[in-house]
């Protein structure tokens, strides 16, 4: 299978919503007709052929070259098929992704997997704020599928994130996890301040620890889960290191007591988070 | 009727007529392999026929930690029942009793079925709020808490509707010593078939049964033309040497798996011989007319 290949002939004059470009709106479409596309998000029309150099393939699998962060929305509402960025990418990049996988490899700006429902965001470099958070006035962040960080991530990962896995392979910003209604969020490295704030549901596991840690949050004691391990199984295609924390014994502790104080996070064998 | 012999077993020209049934397969894990057992044992108890215990079950192979979802020892279970209904009821209750409750254990879905029964979504109530409901990619679980940490168990098991139950090999000997030990090597020929489970004791069954009964509301009685005691006195389906019989049951999965295992059972019977095994080999049917599912001895030879 020969890829469609998208590459950016140059840095563009304005913010471009590459929303269009996503494998099952180009299914069947000439060369033509994908490069005459609108991608614009002022009053200056701006086309796909006069921004990209297109190279047709199949459009299951397209690859974007050369991107750069004026590049917003890349992926949004995908279904299926594979979407391959090389460069960075702005806000919003795997908005609503319900299917296939999006493949980031360079930085990703706010609001990365926003509302993700389902299939594999992966960012090779960091990600913004608000990782898989939801928009102002959403009720719910991400919903469903699993979203891999290998660099760092900003504040709020995983706001309001009602399903599906996060896995930040890097440090975390401050807040992570902050009003998550349930799903998994885990961080390797050292996090930000204050995780799970006014968490209901669901399950954080820091595995550097974190700078301060809400007293509204209760030790439940070092256990070494099955459903970690489970868990660990799970994700170990995605994350090898994320794998290899969750088999640990790791300390449990309940909250956000503040609120429905359902959820947990899981940090090292320690007194202290 | 007509018989061939092979290697001084007799054969009947006659087929096993087996049915239609619903099933479920579910992997239990524990710590150990002891314990994986022991749930599974306790769980496939009191499930030899349908007529009285709702269900068939028994255990279909040892899998070691490489081959179950969280890497411990485990067993793959098999369940078969009438209807959907029904399974979902036994699934059910017996998790919940036998497997819930054994230490260190946990149960997964051992089935892609093309329709799915309620396993952990069922069971999570004992969590009494506390419970956990996780999903990652297409697996969803749930974490029940429990005095030794959690239990967990898949939401959702696979049902299968191409079941069947029913295949049966009847094994007759000279001796009830012989006999048993024929019934032996052929129920562990087929404990080693994969999707097949025998569910009477160790595999055997020795009341076999006829439909209906001289007593009104018994739906089952005993198979009298097969009671060595009882040759003189009934229309007997026994040469006069037979001293015993014993009775295979198989369920499978598929009907392709039944006659797999009817096969090994056959085989293993012939192997030992009739003078350390059977004399003969038989097979129960309705005619034909009951079931739809017709397994020949002839065609079944190794």
């Amino acid at each position: 299978m020969t890829r469609l290949t998208l590459a950016l002939r140059q840095r563009p004059s304005q913010r471009l919503d590459l929303s269009p470009l996503v494998p099952h709106l180009l299914a069947g479409k000439s060369a033509r007709e994908i490069e005459r596309i609108e991608l614009q998000t002022t009053r200056r029309r701006v086309a796909v052929g006069e921004v990209f150099r297109l190279r047709m393939g199949d459009a299951e699998q397209i690859c974007i070259e050369g991107s750069c962060e004026r590049l917003d929305y890349v992926g949004r509402e995908m279904t299926g098929g594979e979407l391959l960025v090389d460069g960075d990418v702005g806000i919003q990049a795997g908005r609503l992704l319900s299917g296939g996988r999006l493949a980031i490899r360079g930085n990703a700006g706010p609001w990365a997997a926003s509302g993700m429902k389902s299939g594999l965001l992966q960012i090779l470099g960091a990600a913004g704020d608000r990782l898989g958070g939801p928009l102002p006035g959403e009720m719910s962040g991400m919903r469903g599928g699993i979203v891999v960080v290998r660099g760092d991530a900003g504040e709020r990962a995983g706001d309001r994130m009602r399903r599906g896995t996060i896995i930040i392979e890097g440090h975390g910003g401050p807040y992570p996890g902050s009003r998550m209604i349930a799903g998994t969020l885990i961080v390797l490295r050292s996090a930000g301040a204050l995780p799970g704030f006014l968490l209901k549901r669901g399950t954080i596991v820091l595995g550097g620890g974190c700078d301060a840690l809400s007293p509204t949050f209760v030790d439940c004691g070092v256990h070494q889960l099955l459903a970690n391990r489970y868990m660990a199984a799970m994700i170990e295609p995605y994350s090898r290191p994320a794998a290899k924390l969750m088999r640990r014994p790791l300390r449990r502790l309940a909250g956000d007591m503040a609120v429905l104080g359902k959820g947990e996070i899981f940090v090292e064998n320690t007194t202290e988070a | 009727m007509p018989a061939l012999t092979i290697k001084g077993v007799q054969i009947d020209d006659t087929f096993a007529e087996a049915f239609g049934m619903r099933a479920t397969a579910l992997i239990i894990t524990a710590d150990t392999a002891r314990w994986a057992r022991q749930a599974a044992v306790t769980m496939t108890g009191m499930a030899t026929s349908v007529i009285g215990c709702g269900c068939e079950a028994g255990i279909d192979r040892e899998l070691n930690s490489r081959q179950t979802p969280d890497g411990r020892p485990g067993i793959r279970v098999l369940l078969f029942a009438v209807s959907t209904a029904e399974l979902q009821k036994q699934v059910q209750t017996r998790v919940g009793q036998c497997v819930l409750t054994s230490p260190g254990s946990a149960c997964y879905s051992g089935l892609e079925g093309e329709e799915s029964l309620r396993l952990g979504d069922g069971l999570r109530y004992f969590g009494d709020g506390w419970q956990i409901s996780k999903r990652v990619g297409p697996k969803h679980f749930w974490r029940i808490p429990v005095m030794d940490g959690e239990f967990v168990c898949e939401a959702s098991a696979g049902l299968t509707k191409k079941a069947v139950g029913g295949g049966n090999l009847i094994i007759i000997g000279r001796t009830a010593q012989t006999t048993r030990a024929a019934a032996e090597a052929a129920a562990a020929a087929i404990a080693k078939v994969p999707d097949v489970i025998a569910p009477f004791p160790g595999g055997i069954v020795r009341s076999g049964s006829k439909v209906g009964s001289k007593y009104k509301g018994v739906p089952a009685s005993t198979n009298d033309a097969y009671c060595p005691t009882l040759r003189g006195v009934v229309k007997t389906a026994l040469e006069a040497d037979a001293a015993a019989v014993l009775e295979i049951v198989i369920d499978g999965l598929t009907s392709d798996a039944v006659a797999s295992a009817m096969r090994a059972g056959i085989a293993a019977l012939v192997k030992l011989g009739p003078k350390r095994g059977a004399m003969r080999i038989s097979a129960g049917n309705y005619g034909g007319k009951l079931g739809p599912h017709h397994y020949h001895l002839r065609r079944l030879l190794p």
